[in-house]
């Protein structure tokens, strides 16, 4: 049987490794699921890198596992191996397809980046917003007191300089929908500055162009929805901003990634995307129980102003005691 | 117990054999109590690293044991978060501050530059014993913090979190850190005078073992990076005691330069505990594959390029922080040009097994393992060095993942590697093989199951440093923490491997791997000033096979 040459063997690999690091790359269901614009920008660049790593990892791996039962020492043999001390068109290969490798990665990382709006925000990121901070009362007054927040948080002026998410045709524009994000020891609160409503989650509506303005009350958090593939870290003194659409209908976790404790492992809340009428309705029900007349009616209601019927109607009605008049 | 001032020639005089002394005292070998007093011998200082820094191993890992533990389940039901967070923060700082660098840089780095380039000594003897007293005070600091919460900020300490946890903690932790940062620079500065001025005139610079030549970037790494570390820590400490507010953002600071002055040290501290472990597979491989290292040049010059290159990738730590976007693309590509340099020298150990005769001894059992962990290492780095990418999973446990399979896989398999290979030069006795194999395969396996599962729970959206998690990550983490316990046993068999084989070891000989670096050349252990006569070099480091150069090895079959 004639001899099947190395290099028609190192083909055949080569083409077996090439497909199977292609079908990898497809089908390695590694990531969450996508709800943003940016999410499939960023599962397209990590798939390819994992086909390129697969490849890699079994084209060395492999080698290693060859040589090492190929050329392993064998009893009685207490000869060297072969002197071979170099061989410099091999070395330009493995060191040129690497640089290639990673340049071209690099390049489609940029490209990528910019799609996804990570490099349109710029400008000078040091320089610091000088925050009103009242330490120890950051929460009470947030809680209480929406309308004195935005002049005592790390509320930004302007729109922030640094971020993700305002791709080019963004860059400019205003988002349809502004949600003043503050991050704090352990928890993150949500205000929306058009319609004044406060929550501890963060509700949006599918399909509309969101900005988050995040700021810190105290540490450094980070605001990361894994379903978004987005994050960024919302700094004391340093306004940020994080923009994106929302493209699936459902509640993803928010998770804080930036150390900020103790109990930073239970610093969680969710994103809620709701469909446009469903988002309508909830801002309708959050604009309504907020509201300081709304709050007054509801629960505030002073006995002295209420007439001797009125006073006493629901008890009337708790005994069964009906009013024929 | 006195030295002489090393009696090296200058470079360039005539390669002739000195004969320093006739004192019988030099042919003594050191007794036990020698390595607790301020010796200024370079081996007695390389082994107090390795032994001390073993010590924080052990310490370390208990941490690390205890951690997975509490991360067994979901809530935070073993350790209080806090203590846990001192935990994690004094894990990090012990593992790479008090084992691997001092390990690396100052144990292997003590003991063989001198050997290895032909000297009688470091340059500056005394210095170095100092830069070794510099480490135990700092490790004391950081295990005594314990009594005052614990700095609970991570080992990266960001303000304002490092600011308002445990204060005094947290200025003990930053005096040790700074402590061993001045242990690093005066370290540095010797090893490179020590091989730029003291090699054996009769070596040629293309005989330098390649070891050397990562101790060589290593140290012009840390001398150009340390500083600023410290200068960042000092203007920390300022702002913790003493009302000044240079990363108080209520008063004007700015929390993003602390996080550029840290990682323009700390990811070069990456290549700090990399850079000495390349030079100990360089040094591992052609010996126990009988092969000269392929590659030579190479392989020395992609130091030097880590050494450089890595000097501009820090930012990639601070892509979803304060960075803007040309920040971003800069460091993206910079980040992955270091790819480069790190698969030469992986491609150049690979073609060194080449047509070898590969011994399966526990060094090399532990450097090939370091071969194919550091791939996957290697691999989920440049995937995270892509801005777009990055910010998926910053700050997860795929980091977690990736930086464990670098310094892990990587830093504590090759510092294994190196003790298996060196330890009977150190102290004239083979270690156990059959213990070692033991050692090298649940290693093997414990590190696998610990961290290769993280790289799944970072995607799927676990953030890393929480002693609480989302319940669906609970499998996972069970696998990981199981992997844990069996790399806490790991170290079991090694540690009764080392205690009795120091004590009563098969004796070694000289040169039992028949090796060709100067080291061997001496007696095991080497005489207290290295040779009675300076070795004249003949022949390259590597010239396995050359004509007739090496040949056998001495049998460990016996001992296994």
């Amino acid at each position: 049987m004639q001899q099947i040459p190395v290099s028609l063997l190192t083909l055949v690999a080569g083409v077996i490794i090439t497909l199977f690091s292609l079908w990898v790359g497809q089908h390695h269901s590694l990531l969450p699921i996508q709800a943003s614009e940016q999410a499939p920008l960023v599962d397209g660049f990590f798939n390819i890198m994992v086909t390129i790593a697969t490849a890699l990892f079994v084209v060395v791996e492999g080698t290693i596992l060859i040589f090492l039962v190929k050329f392993r020492h064998r009893k009685g043999d207490d000869t060297d191996g072969s002197p071979i001390e170099g061989n410099l068109p091999l070395e330009v290969f493995w060191t040129a397809i690497p640089t290639i490798i990673v340049l071209g990665l690099g390049i489609y990382s940029v490209d990528v980046f910019g799609r996804m709006g990570g490099l349109e925000v710029g400008g000078n990121s040091h320089t610091p917003v000088h925050v009103a901070q009242m330490p120890g009362s950051a929460i009470a007054a947030t809680l209480s007191d929406p309308s004195g927040m935005e002049s005592e948080m790390a509320v930004p002026a302007n729109d922030p300089d640094i971020g993700i998410g305002a791709g080019a045709n963004e860059k400019g524009q205003r988002a349809d929908l502004v949600v003043d994000v503050t991050g704090m020891q352990f928890a993150w609160i949500f205000n929306y500055p058009d319609s004044g409503v406060t929550a501890g989650e963060l509700h949006v509506p599918v399909g509309t162009d969101v900005q988050l303005n995040l700021s810190a009350t105290d540490v450094i958090h980070s605001f990361w929805v894994p379903q978004f593939r987005l994050k960024q870290d919302a700094i004391p003194g340093i306004p940020t901003k994080l923009r994106f659409v929302a493209t699936k209908v459902g509640t993803y976790p928010v998770v804080c990634t930036e150390l900020c404790g103790g109990y930073h492992g239970s610093m969680r809340s969710q994103v809620v995307v709701h469909t446009p009428e469903e988002y309508e309705s909830w801002l309708a029900e959050n604009r309504i129980a907020q509201q300081p007349e709304g709050l007054k009616q509801a629960v505030a209601v002073n006995p002295a102003e209420l007439s001797k019927s009125e006073f006493l109607a629901p008890y009337a009605q708790k005994i069964g005691v009906v009013n024929s008049h | 117990m006195t030295l002489e001032i090393p009696q090296n020639q200058p470079p360039g005089s005539e390669s002739t054999s000195v004969v320093v002394t006739e004192s019988t005292h030099h042919h003594q070998a050191w007794k036990w109590y020698h390595y607790f007093t301020f010796n200024v011998d370079h081996k007695v200082i390389g082994i107090q690293y390795l032994v001390t820094a073993f010590v924080f191993y052990l310490i370390g890992g208990l941490m690390a044991i205890a951690m997975r533990a509490e991360l067994a389940t979901p809530d935070a039901d073993l350790l209080d978060p806090n203590l846990y967070n001192a935990f994690m923060t004094n894990h990090g700082t012990i593992m790479i501050f008090l084992w691997i660098v001092p390990s690396a840089i100052g144990g292997f780095g003590n003991f063989l530059v001198p050997l290895m380039v032909g000297a009688r000594d470091m340059a500056f003897p005394k210095l170095n014993a100092i830069a070794f007293w510099l480490n135990p005070p700092a490790g004391l600091l950081v295990l005594a913090s314990f009594f005052f919460g614990g700095s609970q900020s991570g080992w990266t300490a960001y303000p304002p979190l490092s600011l308002v946890t445990a204060p005094i903690a947290q200025s003990m932790w930053i005096l040790a850190i700074v402590l061993v940062g001045t242990s690093s620079i005066l370290g540095s500065l010797n090893f490179v005078i020590t091989i730029l001025f003291m090699k054996v005139p009769s070596m040629k610079w293309d005989q330098i073992p390649l070891f050397c030549w990562a101790i060589l970037a290593t140290s012009v790494l840390a001398l150009l990076s340390t500083p600023v570390l410290a200068a960042g820590l000092v203007l920390l400490l300022f702002d913790l005691n003493f009302g000044t507010s240079f990363f108080k953002p209520d008063a004007g600071g700015n929390v993003v330069i602390y996080q550029h002055l840290f990682w323009f040290y700390s990811h070069p501290a990456v290549y700090l505990m990399i850079l000495p472990i390349f030079g100990i597979m360089s040094e591992v491989i052609p010996v126990h594959a009988r092969k000269p290292i392929f590659g030579y040049k190479a392989i020395a010059y992609s130091s030097l390029a880590i050494c450089l290159v890595g000097l501009f990738v820090w930012v990639h730590h601070m892509f979803t922080s304060g960075t803007p976007g040309w920040m971003r693309m800069f460091f993206t590509i910079s980040t992955l040009i270091v790819a480069v340099p790190t698969g030469v020298k992986i491609f150049g150990w690979v073609a060194t097994l080449w047509g070898g005769k590969i011994r399966f001894t526990s060094a090399m059992l532990f450097a090939v393992g370091l071969l194919s962990m550091f791939v996957m290492g290697g691999l989920s780095g440049v995937t995270m060095g892509t801005a777009p990418f990055d910010v998926h999973v910053h700050d997860t446990y795929y980091v977690v993942a990736h930086f464990h399979y670098v310094l892990f896989g990587g830093s504590v398999f090759g510092i294994y590697a190196g003790i298996y290979h060196w330890f009977p030069k150190m102290t004239g006795r083979m270690m156990n093989e059959t213990l070692g194999r033991i050692h090298f395969i649940l290693t093997f396996i414990g590190t696998n199951l610990t961290f290769l599962p993280m790289h799944e729970l970072g995607l799927q959206g676990m953030p890393r440093r929480v002693a609480m998690y989302d319940a669906q990550f609970t499998h996972l983490n069970e696998i990981c923490t199981i992997g844990a316990y069996i790399l806490g046993l790991s170290v079991i068999p090694f540690t009764i491997n080392v205690l009795w084989s120091w004590v009563a070891g098969k004796k070694a000989g000289d040169n039992p791997w028949n090796a060709l670096t100067l080291e061997w050349t001496t007696s095991s252990p080497p005489l207290v000033e290295n040779w009675e006569v300076l070795p004249v070099v003949t022949h390259g480091p590597y010239d396995y096979g050359v004509n007739d150069r090496g040949s056998k090895i001495q049998s460990i079959a016996a001992n296994s």
